[in-house]
């Protein structure tokens, strides 16, 4: 966990309305272990979107420093932005955001096309992150003929066929319904697991719940940065009672084993898990006190 | 290699974003296609007629010069009784026997008169001449044989028919050996070749009218001076017209094709200062001249075509381009997508372009193979138009009636490439507005 995925260092961007200034990341600076599961949440407002265009190199900071790796992408023009895009980041949208014309695993490989080496070595890669989200058998479908769920599983296999340094996930349960935000979020727990890193972006308590770690932002700086236990306590909300990340490295043993031996996991996998999360997830008890 | 494999791929995607909006798709082929299949057919068409028109010119002789004689208006003849005008017997053979470049020289006379054999009688043309006019009008010999010399010579009362005029006269006999009879003149001449059916074309009349060879009786000339001479009567609204003419015509035939416009100066110049015939009365017709001149119609038949094909494509283009635009706008989701899993501008910019040409290439392959149906397509029309509607056809002109378009075969990689270029072109603005959004913007956008 030594090398850093990414880091902000007084990260800050402003912009320019007519004549007015709008402030909307006022410098911020953390830093993003590889292996890491941070969730960043704040209110409408707190440049939690501005920090999420940063992170993704859609966007240029106006002042700061944006590390991935080693490499300062602050100053990138807008081609270097977009390789950095195509090679370092996987993108996890709220809406799927898949390529309609494409199927299944044409959506997956999408990253690499940009990077000019689509092959058969890619698309028996893609092949596999299906398989191993739970596609293996839709590999020629198309976006509209999977649903929600499959679609976002569709997403996470397109986010780690260029290998990132961290998937970027925005929102991206907001348009599932529980059940299949449940599912979603095992993956992207056994993915952490594997060694991924995964920046989460939510504005949901259960859904930052599960992450490692939470960033919150308010009116353009960090509010908070603390490990997830730590939050929960200084915030208030429950846990989910299953899949708590108790013991870290044991809990990463156990699925790396388990990812070697079944060979990427089935949907039916996923569905026991999910039983047993479903019968004792108590949504009531879960207190929200960020306001708006 | 690498970058022809990742143009297949563009160009497979762009396929690919194509069938999303098959009718759109096509809608926009439709446009360029159309341009396409109207430079090719329009060409095509120009390029049949004018061939026709240059085979009637040509069937008058490349090396030809035509004397022939006009009736000046009623006006100009004064108070005397006899319309005399035309060439003269004398100046014509002055001119023969003068210029050294002629190679034969071939006097005409032409009257409008009836034949009649039995029962059966025809208005025809009488035309009287020398053997040479065989040769230089390209007759065909259905029977029997042509005038010959001698028969020049000795004035003999030999005439060959026309196959018209044959088959008006003699529907059921053989008309060799038979004399057929002219009122007019109460003369009788006997039948000795007939002639193979002609489609009717520019005469001797040496105008580009059509000319019909079809109702005409040749005799030889000193037997037309010797029964008819040289003036002509007609009855005609109830008072008598007569016409004074040695000559209606004179073909003179050229050694080489280089000769004939310094031959033709000559005669025009000797016409209009020297000779005593020739007031204004006299035409001189040099089909090279107006093989020429058919060639510049053709160049501006070519350009004005070119035209009307320019803003076809021109139209299909800006559908295109409207088209395209609108696909952008739609795609604006599509494209922030894109642009976040890391495509540079330039790759939705070459994205974008692909479609647009893969879109005017596919409309340039429809239009060049509905271009090359134009013959047939045509030729399906006319046949299904005179079987339905025989007389309305019969009536138009016969260069309409039966010009057979003849593709130009420069016309397809030119309109082609024309619709390519088109493509390019039109394609450029709308993948360069795909381009320039802001990814954000554009992932925003629903």
């Amino acid at each position: 966990m030594s090398n850093i995925a990414v880091r902000a260092e007084n990260l800050g961007k402003d912009y320019v309305l007519k004549s007015e200034t709008v402030h909307a990341l006022r410098g911020v600076t953390f830093d993003v272990p590889e292996g890491d599961y941070v969730a960043i949440m704040g209110p409408s407002g707190s440049g939690k979107s501005t920090l999420l265009n940063l992170l993704g190199c859609l966007d240029r900071p106006s002042f700061g420093e944006l590390y991935l790796g080693t490499e300062n992408v602050a100053t990138l023009n807008d081609n270097g932005l977009s390789d950095i895009r195509s090679k370092r980041i996987g993108f996890v949208f709220q809406s799927y955001n898949l390529i309609q014309q494409l199927n299944v695993v044409e959506n997956i490989q999408v990253p690499l096309y940009y990077q000019g080496k689509v092959n058969r070595t890619t698309r028996k890669r893609a092949i596999e992150l299906a398989g191993k989200v739970g596609l293996g058998d839709r590999l020629d479908h198309r976006p509209q003929q999977l649903s929600g769920g499959q679609m976002q599983r569709v997403a996470i296999a397109r986010s780690m066929v260029n290998d990132p340094y961290y998937i970027l996930a925005d929102e991206a349960t907001g348009n599932l319904d529980s059940k299949t935000t449940d599912e979603i979020l095992c993956l992207f727990e056994e993915l952490n697991a594997e060694g991924k890193t995964i920046i989460m972006v939510t504005h949901e308590d259960e859904v930052a719940a599960r992450c490692r770690r939470v960033i919150r932002l308010r009116d353009g700086h960090i509010e908070s940065d603390l490990p997830i236990e730590q939050d929960r306590q200084k915030y208030h909300y429950s846990m989910p009672t299953t899949e708590q990340p108790e013991d870290e490295e044991e809990d990463v043993a156990v699925t790396q084993a388990q990812a070697v031996t079944s060979d990427g996991f089935s949907v039916g996998d996923d569905e026991l898990v999910i039983g047993g999360s479903s019968d004792s997830h108590d949504e009531p008890e879960i207190e929200v006190d960020i306001d708006e | 290699m690498n970058a022809l494999m990742s143009l297949f791929r563009t160009w497979q995607l762009g396929i690919k974003s194509l069938f999303l909006h098959p009718m759109r798709s096509a809608l926009t082929v439709l446009g360029i296609f159309i341009g396409v299949a109207a430079v090719i057919w329009l060409l095509a068409i120009g390029e049949g007629i004018s061939q026709k028109a240059q085979e009637q010119i040509a069937s008058l002789g490349a090396r030809n010069i035509i004397v022939r004689s006009i009736k000046p208006p009623l006006e100009k003849l004064g108070d005397s009784n006899v319309a005399e005008f035309g060439l003269l017997r004398k100046d014509f053979n002055l001119l023969v026997n003068t210029i050294p470049q002629i190679e034969v020289a071939i006097p005409i006379r032409e009257m409008k008169i009836s034949f009649s054999f039995g029962n059966n009688d025809m208005d025809g043309r009488l035309v009287g001449s020398t053997t040479d006019y065989f040769n230089a009008t390209k007759l065909k010999l259905a029977k029997g044989r042509f005038l010959s010399p001698a028969d020049v010579d000795k004035n003999k009362d030999f005439c060959v028919l026309s196959m018209g005029i044959a088959e008006a006269l003699f529907p059921h006999d053989d008309p060799i050996g038979k004399r057929v009879y002219c009122p007019t003149n109460q003369t009788y001449y006997e039948v000795v070749g007939i002639l193979r059916k002609r489609t009717a074309s520019a005469g001797i009349g040496g105008s580009l009218a059509a000319q019909d060879y079809s109702r005409d009786v040749y005799i030889p000339i000193t037997t037309l001076n010797q029964r008819v001479g040289d003036v002509t009567r007609r009855f005609q609204s109830g008072s008598f017209y007569a016409e004074k003419v040695e000559l209606h015509q004179a073909t003179i035939q050229v050694k080489t094709m280089d000769d004939v416009l310094t031959v033709a100066e000559l005669v025009k110049d000797a016409l209009r200062t020297q000779l005593e015939s020739g007031k204004g009365d006299i035409d001189v017709i040099v089909p090279l001249e107006l093989l020429e001149q058919a060639e510049t119609t053709r160049m501006m038949f070519m350009i004005f075509m070119g035209l009307i094909a320019a803003v076809s494509l021109l139209v299909g283009g800006i559908g295109i381009m409207n088209i395209m635009l609108a696909t952008v706008t739609e795609r604006t989701r599509e494209i922030g997508i894109r642009r976040a899993l890391g495509a540079r501008q330039g790759a939705i910019q070459r994205q974008f372009l692909v479609e647009t040409i893969t879109l005017s290439i596919v409309g340039g392959l429809v239009g060049v193979a509905v271009g090359l149906l134009c013959p047939v397509t045509l030729e399906w029309l006319r046949d299904t138009l005179i079987e339905n509607f025989p007389e309305e056809m019969e009536s138009l002109p016969a260069e309409v009636r039966e010009t057979v378009p003849i593709i130009v075969p420069i016309s397809i990689p030119v309109s082609f490439g024309i619709a390519v270029l088109i493509g390019v072109i039109f394609g450029m603005y709308p993948a360069y507005r795909a381009s320039r959004m802001d990814p954000i913007e554009a992932l925003r956008h629903e």
